[in-house]
């Protein structure tokens, strides 16, 4: 069984092309449902009362009042909850010695952070529920905060959960080769203090659940914004006691997620908690304040690293020491040190070398919980890498360009080993690196710039390669005793009509999967992929599967729903050949069609076969199979995950006066394997591109001292927007992975993994003639003058 | 969070509008293009207020030809401030000033006067009206009074606006013949409020400056001014240290305003050059 995916004439040659999203029409003329569209007979809301203080105990609730407003129907607290829904402990047998306090869906004698819900008012209305949230009077008795991240560990720093010991939640150390001898023997050592700043990820629709426990039938439906409906369905069923048969996940329309909607929330678990006792539908849409006090913050990083390197450029060792600060708990279930995890594992990537050190130091804090968010982790690890190598080739007077050349894996030597243990099935860091030269005339970039600087105008060019975690095997979660599915499946069948219904376990969410897969099982069995309806997102309906995550869903998903569009068409040639007498090996489906393999000649329209089998079976030989649904799921084995890489660019022009940085343009070619849909692939990058930019220059989220969030507002907190971005040229080299028929691989995180490097190195190209040098993000331009000594205070 | 509204009523001129504020029992609140309040009521900043809606109160808008003057009504939109040939003629630095403020779907329903009785420090046409010395016209059920730009700002979100009293407009000195104005300003994005701005008018009689975002309320720079009338624009921009003492925030510290106060000084005194060169 093989596809030509090198011809492009091939008969139904979807895969590789740009087709119309199946669901876009619906989008953008409002007819999306998402779940704030859902409204149900007997619906109730639910507005959460949250904590105002960072660390305090409950000392007494009084509901009182707000019972007595118009429309409240019910009070609940944290107590109240916790008689029908135990707590979670986010902690991973693989990630060892990683622990965290048990979590409650509502605190019930201490909240641990600004925003965390202390009480649930249920009403008519959400407005009603808020007005009774506000007549809710919370006692509470301020305890001391933990703030700092680099101090949380000191003596004299309070321990935030007594039970833990300390506030240390994870600490990894990986070692390979010698370092401490090779610095020793270094030509050159370069060392710098790199620093992220927490931000998170600001999504168009915001946390939305709609739970509805209907007692006669025991059973718990949520419509739900999420990346892993089949994830959710395991954990309300154990936490709510509920059989996990009886629990359906339901997950529409979906305004991006990011990783943001891949976590367990309290107040989404809350919210199903309350749908069972007061067995009717209940609704909790997080306003945006709510999303910027609740949903998980991401890369807090405080990073002290050095490498070392050799006169002629050969990196010969790096050690990295990584600190991050993840809020009052691990997050449940995939937990809170994955991105710690994650730098250790993808720091130095690109480069061959042998002697790596990196240590993780993972701590709790009186903040908003930080998890997994788009790239997890790569962003820091990529900012620390490029901009090591950026500064030793400044030390060595060799070109950025010149120095990567010099130690990227040869793109001859796979399979290969990093010193950080990840295993490289296939890569392409030389063949990306030419291809982006020649994109953007690197020279002629260089020499426009040397001829502008004469006149006082500063612009710099940043170069950054990386590599990116897809396709993830058992090995990030499974083995650590997380039900979350790293396999996936896909059925697909045949109607009377001849159109095709495909069921698939990943999800859609407006990223583009359902367009993914309905051009992947047009191909697969040989129709338009106007006659493939995708259903995604319905734990009742689809195969089991894992969702949306770590860049899976064509890698994985997309191999399955090839595998089973080929079996369907194996299926119906077979009937097809009984009702033809013919052999099945010289017919073919194209475009609806059953043909002559040979002649392309028609014999058939699928409409034919889909009529004999469903009304006149009668008419087929007795035994003949004609099981025209197929199912197929997929899972990586060979590897534990399908590393893919690029290389980014970025060119732009610091005003040395304002700090102000613009943006000229932007450069990505990567590699994700085979490409399903062009058009799909060059907008994740970008957009990609876009947060990674955000994370450069724009969004961090800022706390004062007693852990009070201060910016917590589209206005306050900068997302980055359109009229700052570059025009954006993304470039491809397409090295399939042989574990599939699909070769496919992620490219859903690439662009936000590389552009904050890219911009970082390219800002300190612009003031390294000035002789200052930036590593703490975003790169705002008061702390651009700040490196260039303009502001001194 | 969901808006806790009082009340809404529509005025048909205004002085149904003004009944409407009278009769409210303190309560009442003008709802012109609702860019800044709705947002305020979305948040609960505001909740329980009995709007007043005032946008179909067509006397209130427009901008007409009074001699050395323009008026401008307090309805009268960003988007047509930005687009008024009377306005680019006559008072250009409010054209200018149009293209900083936000995006175009706000500049569409924001109209100046609201812009001027919500007294945000940081926006651009509080310290355009009091680098250009314009008047206000104020209306009550008493009676009518005019107030300078000058006296009309007090401090953040407040203003000489009283209780049951209409903001009806401006009055601004048309530009003479060889005045200059210009509006310079950073901000972290386009349509973002400004870290700092700054107005210049060069009048034959001397210089005005008025910069905003850098303290409770838009503010002259008196210093500066005398500064640039003697010619020397280094003396104007050191001297602004003195005109002003900026708050820190998340987006700035008081000593980076201060800075960025003085380069736009430069660049706006560069270009009054250029213009006049
Ligand atoms: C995302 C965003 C970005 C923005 N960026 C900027 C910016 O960069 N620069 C800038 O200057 N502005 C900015 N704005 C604010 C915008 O310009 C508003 O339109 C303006 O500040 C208020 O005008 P309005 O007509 O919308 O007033 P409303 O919101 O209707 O009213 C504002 C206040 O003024 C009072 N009021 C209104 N009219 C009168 C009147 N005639 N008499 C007495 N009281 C009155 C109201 O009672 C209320 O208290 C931004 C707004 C948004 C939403």
């Amino acid at each position: 069984m093989t596809i030509e995916f090198g011809n492009p004439d091939r008969p139904n040659s979807y895969i590789g092309k740009t087709v119309p999203r199946p669901n876009a029409g619906r989008l953008v003329q409002g007819r999306g449902r998402y779940v704030d569209d859902i409204v149900l007979p007997r619906m109730v809301h639910v507005a959460f009362v949250r904590s105002p203080f960072a660390h305090a105990r409950i000392t007494g609730i009084d509901a009182g009042e707000a019972k007595s407003v118009k429309g409240v129907l019910r009070v609940f607290t944290g107590k109240d909850i916790a008689e029908v829904c135990t707590p979670w402990v986010a902690v991973l047998a693989h990630l060892k010695g990683l622990k965290s306090p048990p979590e409650y869906p509502i605190a019930v004698d201490r909240a641990c952070w600004v925003g965390e819900p202390v009480a649930a008012v249920v009403a008519t209305s959400r407005a009603a529920a808020e007005d009774g949230s506000a007549l809710i009077d919370v006692d509470y008795d301020p305890l001391p905060v933990v703030t700092d991240m680099m101090s949380a560990l000191d003596a004299d720093t309070p321990v935030l959960h007594e039970d833990m010991g300390d506030n240390l939640a994870f600490r990894r150390l990986h070692e390979a080769g010698d370092v401490e001898a090779a610095f020793k023997s270094a030509h050159k050592v370069v060392s710098t203090r790199f620093r992220t700043a927490r931000h998170t990820g600001v999504t168009l629709e915001p946390r939305s659940i709609l739970a509805d426990w209907n007692p006669a039938e025991g059973q718990l439906t949520a419509y739900h914004a999420t990346q892993a409906p089949h994830m959710i369905q395991t954990v309300l069923a154990e936490h709510l006691g509920v059989p996990e048969g009886r629990v359906r996940v339901i997950c529409g329309d979906v305004g991006g997620s990011y990783g943001i909607k891949v976590h367990v929330y309290p107040d989404e678990v809350a919210t199903a908690a309350i749908a069972k006792i007061m067995a009717r539908p209940v609704k909790f849409v997080a306003d945006r304040l709510e999303s910027f006090t609740t949903d998980i913050h991401a890369r807090d990083h405080e990073i002290e690293a050095r490498i070392a390197v050799e006169e002629d450029g050969s990196i010969t060792a790096m050690d990295v020491d990584d600190w991050t600060a993840i809020g009052a708990y691990s997050v449940y279930p995939r937990t809170s040190a994955i991105e710690g995890n994650q730098v250790v594992n993808l720091c130095g990537g690109p480069y061959d070398f042998k002697n790596y050190r990196a240590q993780t130091t993972v701590v709790f804090q009186n903040k908003t919980p930080t998890c997994q968010y788009r790239a997890v982790g790569h962003p820091i690890a990529v900012a620390i890498t490029e901009g090591l190598v950026d500064q030793a080739a400044a030390e060595l007077g060799m070109d950025p360009v010149e120095i990567r050349r010099r130690n990227m894996f040869r793109d001859d030597a796979y399979p290969v080993t990093s010193p950080a243990n990840m295993r490289f099935e296939a890569l392409s860091h030389h063949a990306s690196m030419n291809k982006l030269m020649d994109l953007m005339d690197y020279d002629g970039l260089r020499a426009e710039q040397a001829e502008l600087r004469k006149s006082g105008i500063h612009r710099g060019i940043g170069i950054a390669s990386f590599i990116e975690l897809t396709n993830p095997s058992p090995f990030m979660y499974g083995i650590g005793g997380a039900r979350i599915s790293a396999q996936d499946g896909c059925t697909v069948r045949m109607d009377p009509d001849g159109s095709l219904v495909a069921l698939s376990g990943v999800t859609e969410q407006g990223q583009g999967t359902e367009a993914m897969l309905s051009q992947i099982v047009a191909e697969g069995v040989g129709v338009s992929p106007d006659k493939v309806r995708v259903i995604t997102g319905d734990t009742q309906v689809t195969p089991y599967g894992g969702g949306t995550w770590a860049s899976r869903g064509a890698g994985i998903g997309g191999e399955a729903a090839l595998q089973s569009a080929r079996a369907l068409r194996e299926s119906i040639l077979t009937v097809a050949a009984a009702m033809l007498q013919t052999e099945q090996s010289r017919l073919d489906i194209r475009d609806g069609q059953v043909v002559d393999t040979a002649t392309g000649e028609s014999r058939m329209p699928l409409e034919e076969i889909g009529r004999i089998v469903y009304f006149r079976g009668d008419t087929l030989p007795k035994g003949l199979p004609r099981e025209l649904v197929q199912t197929r799921h997929f899972i990586t084995s060979d590897y534990p995950f399908a590393f893919t890489n690029g290389v980014q660019a970025s060119y732009l022009e610091v005003d040395i006066e304002t700090g102000v940085v613009k943006l000229l343009k932007h450069w990505c070619v990567e590699d994700c394997g085979r490409i399903i849909n062009p058009q799909l692939v060059d907008e994740q990058i970008r957009g990609g591109i876009v947060q990674g930019v955000g994370g450069a220059l724009f969004e961090e989220i800022h706390y004062d001292g007693d852990g009070q969030l201060l910016n917590g507002s589209m206005a306050d907190y900068l997302v980055p927007m359109a009229a700052e971005m570059p025009d954006m040229v993304v470039g491809h080299v397409e090295t399939p992975t042989k574990e599939s028929l699909l070769g496919a691989k992620g490219a859903g995180e690439a662009g936000t993994a590389g552009a904050p490097a890219a911009v970082m190195n390219a800002i300190n190209d612009a003031l390294r003639p000035r002789g200052a040098q930036i590593t703490e993000m975003p790169f705002t331009p008061e702390r651009i003058l700040r490196a260039l000594g303009v502001l001194k205070d | 969070m969901k808006a806790s509204v009082g009340g809404y009523a529509r005025a048909s001129d205004l002085r149904h509008a003004l009944e409407l504020l009278s009769g409210s029992g303190g309560l009442g609140r003008i709802l012109a293009g609702g860019q800044s309040l709705i947002a305020a009521m979305n948040m609960r900043l505001s909740a329980g207020d009995l709007l007043v809606d005032i946008s179909r109160v067509s006397e209130l808008s427009g901008v007409s030809d009074a001699g050395d003057r323009l008026l401008i009504g307090a309805l009268t939109r960003h988007v047509e401030i930005g687009g008024n040939p009377l306005i680019r003629q006559h008072a250009p630095l409010l054209s200018q000033a149009v293209q900083y403020i936000a995006h175009a779907a706000i500049r569409n329903r924001g109209t100046i006067g609201g812009a001027l009785a919500h007294a945000d420090p940081a926006a651009e046409f509080p310290a355009c009206i009091l680098a250009l010395g314009a008047t206000l016209h104020i209306e009550g059920l008493n009676g009518r009074r005019d107030v300078a730009a000058e006296d009309f700002f007090r401090d953040v979100f407040e203003t000489a606006i009283g209780e049951g009293e209409i903001l009806t407009g401006i009055s601004v000195p048309k530009a003479e013949a060889k005045e200059t104005q210009v509006i310079e300003e950073v901000a972290r994005r386009s349509g973002d409020y400004a870290l700092a701005g700054l107005c210049l008018v060069k009048r034959p009689a001397g210089h005005r400056v008025a910069l905003f975002s850098v303290g409770p309320r838009p503010l002259l720079a008196r210093a500066a001014m005398t500064a640039l009338d003697k010619g020397d624009v280094e003396g104007a921009a050191q001297a602004l240290r003195d005109d002003m003492d900026p708050p820190s925030d998340t987006q700035a510290s008081s000593a980076y305003r201060q800075h960025l106060a003085q380069v736009l000084l430069r660049r706006a005194a560069a270009r009054i050059e250029g213009a006049n060169a």
